[in-house]
């Protein structure tokens, strides 16, 4: 199970592209900066995808190339089969939900989500209209005006106002950011059931992980204008392939190590901690210096010398000391520190075992199947959200 | 319990017992304090009554009734000027011209200043600021300096003065001001708006008419209101650029050395009114297309 | 290429956008650009061109007029009408720190104590000047008249004897300097009150509570707080009344006299009435060049460079 790694420009023979949206070697420099560096994306017909990183990645741009706002510098875009990037946006089959809306002040709302089909000389517009406006329950204030909406209102208007013209893909520009918490969480869920019920391609934009792994499909990690990795949510979460998505994505603990051996599927690796092992397949190290990752929650710690602290044969282990332990509730948070003057972060379910105080020596232990192995060269702080980082 | 005077403003009354804290100590009267809290509203009031003193004044000598040939000291109340607003000779004439000046040149200023607002705040291209100093300067200048430096240019080129010299030095003022208030229409514009048109298959010219030109319009009238008073009213620069022509600002100052007739006032508070009527239109209109 | 396209293209895009599918984006500003950009170049710039070379010409109406490079047509000018000068610009400074004390109340008032009827009160600041400027001065004669309210006030209350005596009226108001600046303070209110309004209104009003939080009174806050803060506007404020008033002479014609002319009233009647055009261009010009020394001088010291 190879994760997907990512390409310079590479030319593809369109009969390669079918259904769905696919983007090839797609290029933005503005002037001597580069926002997006040449990347490459399949997304199925259908499914809710999500672009997802830190601002300033390109993600916003690659948007805006697939709605045609903006021009690539290079690179070509393909909607079902047909190279639409030297289209103008109206010309395109593609509809965005932008960020804070965009809703034409001076109409109404009827007049708002009727616009694209009067543009296109469409039939049966009022019916159309009024029956996107009832799927999110506004169908009573068709004849206001946006300013006397609430941000909830204005944000599903401006959903139904794209999705009203039936696009091949439909592009969505953080479109959940002025949101309050409770009422994003509400929206999250009404948009994917809207994709589901109508099942057109939504592509979402967000630097949000927790919003894109609750809603997407599939997610591509964007830094810097490449893509770090594409894949299934679970996919990305678990295995991760370099240190800026174990540490955007979640919470990631990482020990320096170097490749020691490897028999029949496994890798062992050595710290200083101890040695450890892996399997292969979860491994993206390219030489001997490697970087050990297993994620907080994944780890059990029991007091050494207490009667429950045994550790099974397929987990690796490390013994250490607590340092600090916090009480959150659902959980307790650990801070603990192992040999090499590292520390750990563990994540122990509220289960109603007792907390283990700081200074308590403890052996940590986690099923080795959930290890990570990632290349030594990458910067430890890589994804972490923090000034000193990237 | 607090011990508030009469009258005091909300801010003053807190619920918890502590006094506003604006540098009183206890012991003070505060009558004293009252005043000096409001001290600086009553010299505003006084300088808001200031400001209308004239105004009433203008209006009062509507109806005066003088004797010979100046209206500066109150006789008696008529309404003979009302009734024959354009009774003295000339004074009608110079009202028209003065309007047709004013209409003419308002729709030039508005068409050129319109595409020009345009360029400045949606490009960036070299000469901006070159350009942007150009268009500034006009508003700058005083009048004396402008109207009389455009008339050099009249005599040099031996234009005859009249009404389109006129005309043009109006043009040449008003233009700086509707750039700056489109511009300022145009700026405060969400520029996503035109991407979202077309996003939803408007080309070019339809987010133009649909989009673009209904939003800036506010800003077109506005520019276009400011403009035709800025050229109704103008004096200096007219007055340098006229020749024998005699527009209603000119009118009044010949008329100062000559005879002021009661019908200068007239049309003084009927111009008041008008504008007033107007803005509460317009005022009215813009509540009733929000509520809608 | 079509107006309406070449208006639309711009919305939204970056200047790097101008290297997109439609590469004729890039001269369109120009285009917009043009009418009015020559119609100022050509009736703002070339006058002024036209105003300095006339200066320099000798000749008569009858003669006509040829450019002669006579530089001591300055001279002549300078030395004949300095005092109108100096009029100018004692009356115009006098005039703007009127209206400064007489606006400053009046914004601040409007500013933070009116509420919800601040638009009504900005309203009521524009609308008197709705009605012709000239008619509006010719009330102040009205007002200022020798039998008229103020004078007969004054007199009554052995105020007018005061003002005699520090030389600000001689037994009546009109036809003294005192008069003229009454008039140009008033007439160039508006142009110190808004922007006076508009630099106070955009003081955080948290900033006021901090200081009286710190011990100052409502005295010192002003001083400390509200007006370095509010300073922009002041200085947008007088420069706004200050360059008008220099220039203007109709308050000089209605409420002066012949003994107190100012440099507008010299250059009017050396224009329209001598037809001496080198003279009177000369006088224009040097006002021109002393305004802008002024200002530049002024906005230099006053250490606010964004005006506008």
């Amino acid at each position: 199970m190879t994760a997907a790694t990512t390409t310079t420009s590479v030319v593809v023979p369109t009969d390669d592209v079918g259904a769905g949206l696919h983007v090839r070697g797609l290029v933005k420099k503005f002037g001597a900066f580069t926002a997006v560096d040449g990347i490459d994306l399949d997304v199925p017909e259908g499914s809710f995808f999500a672009l997802l990183g830190p601002s300033g990645c390109g993600k916003t741009t690659t948007l805006r190339m697939v709605a045609g706002l903006e021009d690539p510098t290079a690179g070509a875009i393909y909607i079902d089969g047909n190279d639409v990037s030297r289209r103008r946006a109206y010309q395109r089959p593609v509809n965005t939900v932008f960020q804070n809306y965009a809703l034409f002040p001076h109409l109404t709302i009827f007049e708002n989500v009727a616009f694209g089909l009067r543009r296109r000389k469409e039939a049966d517009i009022r019916k159309r209209v009024m029956e996107m406006l009832e799927l999110v329950e506004l169908a009573h204030l068709a004849e206001r005006k946006p300013a006397q909406l609430s941000g909830g209102q204005q944000q599903r208007v401006a959903v139904v106002r794209a999705l009203v013209n039936k696009p091949k893909v439909l592009l969505l520009d953080e479109p959940l950011g002025a949101l309050d918490l409770k009422l994003r969480r509400q929206m999250q869920l009404e948009l994917k059931r809207i994709q589901m019920d109508v099942g057109i391609t939504f592509i979402h934009v967000t630097h949000d992980q927790e919003e894109a792994m609750t809603m997407a499909d599939t997610i591509a990690v964007m830094n810097q204008g490449h893509v770090e990795q594409l894949g299934e949510p679970a996919q990305l979460y678990e295995n991760p392939v370099s240190v800026f998505v174990a540490n955007f994505l979640g919470q990631s603990n990482l020990l320096r190590g170097s490749v020691s051996g490897s028999d029949s599927g496994w890798l062992t690796v050595t710290t200083q901690a101890g040695s450890l092992r892996i399997p292969t397949e979860r491994s993206s190290a390219t030489g001997v210096d490697c970087l050990v990752g297993v994620r907080p929650e994944k780890i059990r710690l029991h007091e050494i010398g207490a009667d429950d602290a045994v550790v099974p044969a397929s987990h690796n282990s490390v013994i250490g000391r607590v340092v600090d332990a916090s009480f959150i509730g659902v959980s307790t948070q650990y801070q603990v520190v192992i040999a090499g003057d590292q520390q750990l972060t563990v994540f122990s379910q509220n289960t109603g075992t007792s907390l283990l105080r700081p200074g308590t020596d403890v052996v940590l232990h986690w099923d080795a199947a959930h290890t990570f192995v990632l290349d030594g060269a990458e910067d430890l702080r890589s994804g972490l959200d923090d000034p000193e980082a990237e | 319990m607090t011990t508030t005077a009469p009258g005091m403003p909300e801010t003053q009354r807190v619920k918890n017992p502590t006094p506003a804290s604006t540098g009183t100590l206890h012991g003070r009267s505060t009558a004293g304090r009252w005043v000096r809290e409001h001290l600086v509203a009553f010299f505003g009031i006084l300088a808001l009554v200031y400001l209308f003193v004239p105004i009433f004044v203008v209006v009062l000598f509507s109806f005066n009734n003088p004797t010979g040939r100046f209206n500066y000291t109150w006789v008696g109340f008529t309404l003979k000027a009302w009734a024959d607003p354009c009774g003295v000779s000339g004074i009608c004439d110079s009202l028209l011209i003065s309007l047709k000046i004013g209409v003419l040149a308002t729709l030039a200023a508005t068409i050129l200043g319109t595409f020009a607002a345009f360029a400045m705040a949606r490009y960036r291209f070299r000469g901006k600021a070159i350009a942007n100093i150009l268009i500034f300067l006009p508003m700058a200048t005083p009048e004396v300096v402008a109207g009389s430096s455009l008339l050099t240019l009249f005599i040099n080129l031996g234009m005859p003065l009249g009404q389109t010299t006129i005309f043009i030095a109006h043009v040449m003022f008003c233009v700086s001001f509707v750039i700056v208030t489109v511009k300022a229409r145009l700026a405060s514009m969400d520029p996503k708006l035109e991407q979202a048109a077309m996003d939803l298959y408007a080309n070019r010219y339809q987010t133009f008419i649909k989009i673009t030109f209904p939003l800036v319009l506010p800003g077109i009238v506005s520019g276009a209101l400011l403009s035709f008073s800025l050229s109704f009213d103008d004096f200096i620069i007219t007055n340098f650029n006229a020749g024998q022509t005699v527009t209603f600002p000119m009118y009044v100052w010949g008329a100062y050395q000559r005879a002021l007739p009661v019908q200068i006032n007239v049309i003084g508070t009927a111009m008041l009114l008008v504008a007033l009527v107007l803005v509460i239109i317009g005022r009215l209109a813009a509540k009733l297309r929000a509520r809608r | 290429m079509s107006v309406a396209a070449a208006l639309s293209t711009g919305g939204g895009h970056t200047a790097a956008q101008q290297n997109g599918p439609t590469g004729r984006g890039k001269l369109t500003p120009y285009f917009l650009l043009l009418p009015a950009g020559l119609a100022l170049l050509v009736f703002y710039v070339l006058p002024t061109l036209t105003l300095a070379t006339t200066s320099l010409q000798t000749g008569s109406l009858e003669q006509g007029y040829s450019l002669t490079w006579n530089w001591p047509t300055y001279g002549e000018v300078l030395t004949q009408y300095w005092p109108q000068f100096a009029r100018s610009f004692g009356y115009a400074a006098a005039a703007t720190i009127l209206a400064l004390l007489i606006a400053y109340p009046l914004a601040y008032t409007i500013a933070f104590k009116a509420g919800r009827w601040r638009s009504i009160m900005l309203m009521l600041v524009i609308a008197p000047f709705f009605t012709s400027f000239l008619i509006r001065t010719l009330a102040w004669r009205q007002i200022l008249a020798d039998q008229g309210p103020v004078v007969s006030f004054m007199k009554a209350t052995g105020l007018m004897h005061l003002t005699d005596l520090i030389g600000m009226t001689q037994g009546r108001i009109l036809a003294t300097g005192t008069a003229v600046v009454i008039g140009l303070a008033y007439n160039f209110l508006p142009f110190m009150t808004l922007p006076l309004y508009n630099s106070l209104e955009r003081i955080d009003r948290g900033l006021l509570k901090a200081s009286e939080d710190l011990y100052a009174n409502s005295w010192t806050t002003f001083w400390k707080v509200t007006w370095p803060l509010a300073l922009p506007g002041v200085v947008g404020g007088t420069l706004l009344t200050f360059i008008p008033a220099a220039g203007d002479y109709v308050n000089q014609r209605f409420l002066g006299t012949i003994d107190n002319t100012m440099a507008g009233n010299a250059i009017d009647s050396l224009f329209l009435q001598q037809r001496q055009y080198p003279q009177a261009a000369a006088l224009s010009l040097v006002l021109m060049v002393a305004i802008i020394v002024l200002v530049s001088v002024y906005v230099k010291r006053s250490g606010t460079e964004e005006l506008v």
